[in-house]
């Protein structure tokens, strides 16, 4: 094989610190048996998080109004729950499906205008599902939620589980949904599609001119960027027992850009990372000061932002020259 | 000679402004056609409008003989209808190979896969390696393109636009801004192309020109000045005022 074949294979292969994180989260579900709960909110949040990458970090999308879809699969699945069937896995598809349709759907709203339109339409969509959950209280139990959603035994090749109150099922079963995410959106952003929109990001007048239909792609991304995101509700909605209008609120849709602020995007694995970073600041600092905890989260991305991400988390950069480190940052993919 | 490329009435208006101005343009099989004029004469605008980036305020486009007018701008690409950029339009966050390879893999219609890595497809690597031997990216093929010399850079726009397998090319000045010794090097590249890839040439600098191209049309003010061989345009002394002219003083 040349060397021009094996630099563009190179791209996809492996690397360590990716092993390391898909078995350093395998093994956690081993290791810490007593904290099942919030890592089971870590995985579904970091799910989310992945999913607004594959919209903003490779298609280049700002999004403030990702809840959507992370709402209305949470809600179909709930209700899927209520009204279909208990199964969790069919649940689980269902909800996909249908979050994916909405992507779909919506994607018209974000193929034309700026970065600052395009924020509008996505946070007013998010409001839009957000009042009609409020309002069509028939179907969705409005301000109270729906509650009492009662889900089945997950049925596996390996026996079945029932979901229990420590929530060892629901941290496994949202485990293995994210990883199973994570492999689908690695295929997937090393893949030529991937690099498609890593290209309509970097320019969409050269994509356009290398034959690109832009907008093709952008709808494609924000599907299955929109079925990614309403698996992560789903998830949320069937480990939890209930929906409310929560998962559609604003606060879901800012969170979410924090940790992909906070774990970097473009790298697919800066969801992950986020939302462990988000979710364990928030837990330590609201344990250290109940009241305050948003002013430390604060004061934390000021800080993250100005100093740098790179220098942040690498100490053998802390006292070097920021336009020193800043090419061989560029030059190498490793981890942040 | 069969005509590939044909413009009919081309106008194209910015207010009051008629940047192009009822052009009829014909471009032959296998031309070698270059575009001079004054700076403002309209000469990007036309290329914008071939290539669909700018919708004409009235005329017609024909590709093969198929109005091409209203087709979406990738299309035409894929029709063959390629056009490099005066100004570096390039994916900085990919590495030249990775713009190569996606490039190859648009024009062999293997770009929508969503499975299999970049590389699988095993026409696509052989071509990228020529392209990157052509135009000597080899060495620089891995670093990303953000991070490129400028001179390396122009050479990936044009080797960009040969990755797409163009049968017409449209070259906006593409030896802007690259040093003295190396513009004839380029110009050999393109000189090289296959006989039946139709080249329309934006450029200024009148030597390569003459070289090149073998007909040569003078836009000015929007408007078609003359056309002719190169020999004709050469010696044309109203050429010669409005253009040539101003540049020997320059």
């Amino acid at each position: 094989m040349s060397d021009v074949a094996a630099s563009l294979r190179a791209a996809a292969r492996w690397r360590w610190w990716e092993l390391a994180l898909l078995g350093g989260l395998a093994l956690s579900w081993f290791a810490l048996p007593s904290h099942s709960l919030l890592l089971n909110e870590i995985a579904i949040l970091a799910l989310f998080a992945v999913s607004l990458d594959l919209v903003l970090g490779y298609a280049g999308i700002v999004s403030l109004g990702h809840a959507a879809f992370f709402g209305f699969g949470a809600y179909a699945a709930a209700l899927f729950a209520k009204d279909v069937m208990p199964d969790p896995l069919v649940g689980l598809a269902f909800a996909i499906v249908v979050s994916a349709l909405l992507g779909l759907a919506s994607s018209v709203l974000i193929l034309r205008g700026t970065d600052l339109t395009r924020l509008m339409v996505t946070l007013g969509l998010a409001s839009i599902l957000y009042e009609l959950a409020n309002k069509l209280d028939w179907l969705t139990g409005g301000a109270d939620g729906l509650q009492g959603v009662v889900m089945a035994p997950l049925v596996t090749p390996f026996g079945r589980f029932e979901f229990d109150m420590a929530g060892r099922t629901a941290y496994a079963y949202s485990l293995v949904v994210l990883i199973a995410g994570v492999l689908v959106g690695r295929r997937l952003v090393h893949s030529p599609f991937g690099a498609s929109l890593k290209a309509l990001r970097d320019n969409r007048l050269r994509a356009t001119s290398i034959g690109l239909s832009v907008h093709a792609r952008l709808v494609a991304a924000y599907t299955i960027a929109g079925g990614m995101a309403g698996a992560a509700g789903a998830l949320l909605a069937q480990t939890t027992g209930f929906a409310s209008l929560d998962v559609f609120d604003f606060h879901r849709s800012a969170d979410v850009l924090l940790m992909l602020v906070i774990g970097g995007t473009g790298y697919l694995y800066g969801g992950i990372f986020g939302a462990l970073a988000f979710k364990l600041l928030q837990d330590l600092i609201s344990a250290w000061t109940p009241q305050y905890w948003h002013f430390w989260l604060g004061l934390f991305l000021v800080v993250l932002v100005l100093v740098g991400r790179d220098r942040l988390v690498r100490p053998d950069r802390w006292w070097r020259h920021r336009t020193a480190a800043a090419p061989a940052a560029a030059a190498t993919e490793a981890p942040p | 000679m069969s005509v590939v490329l044909e413009t009919r009435g081309l106008v194209k208006r910015f207010g009051g402004i008629a940047a192009t101005n009822d052009v009829s343009l014909q471009v032959q099989k296998g031309a070698r056609h270059a575009l001079i004029g004054p700076n403002g004469a309209g000469k990007t605008t036309l290329i914008n409008l071939l290539t669909g980036v700018l919708e004409p305020s009235a005329g017609t486009v024909e590709l093969d003989g198929e109005d091409i007018t209203r087709l979406a701008a990738h299309r035409r690409v894929r029709r063959g209808l390629v056009r490099t950029f005066q100004i570096n339009q390039l994916f900085g966050g990919l590495t030249p190979l990775q713009s190569l390879a996606l490039a190859v893999a648009v024009q062999q219609g293997s770009s929508t896969g969503w499975w299999q890595p970049l590389g699988r497809d095993a026409r696509v690597a052989p071509r990228c390696e020529q392209l990157l031997k052509t135009f000597r990216l080899l060495d620089v093929m891995d670093q990303a393109v953000a991070l490129l010399p400028y001179g390396k850079r122009r050479l990936l726009e044009i080797a960009t636009a040969l990755a797409c397998q163009p049968r017409v090319l449209l070259l906006d000045e593409p030896v802007a801004g690259v040093p003295e010794g190396e513009r004839q090097e380029i110009f050999e590249t393109l000189g090289a192309l296959p006989a039946d890839v139709s080249v329309l040439l934006i450029e200024h600098d009148m030597d390569l020109v003459f070289n090149f191209a073998s007909r040569v049309t003078v836009l000015v003010n929007g408007a078609i000045f003359a056309e002719g061989d190169v020999q004709a345009i050469a010696g044309d002394p109203r050429v010669k005022a409005v253009y040539l002219g101003e540049r020997e003083h320059a």
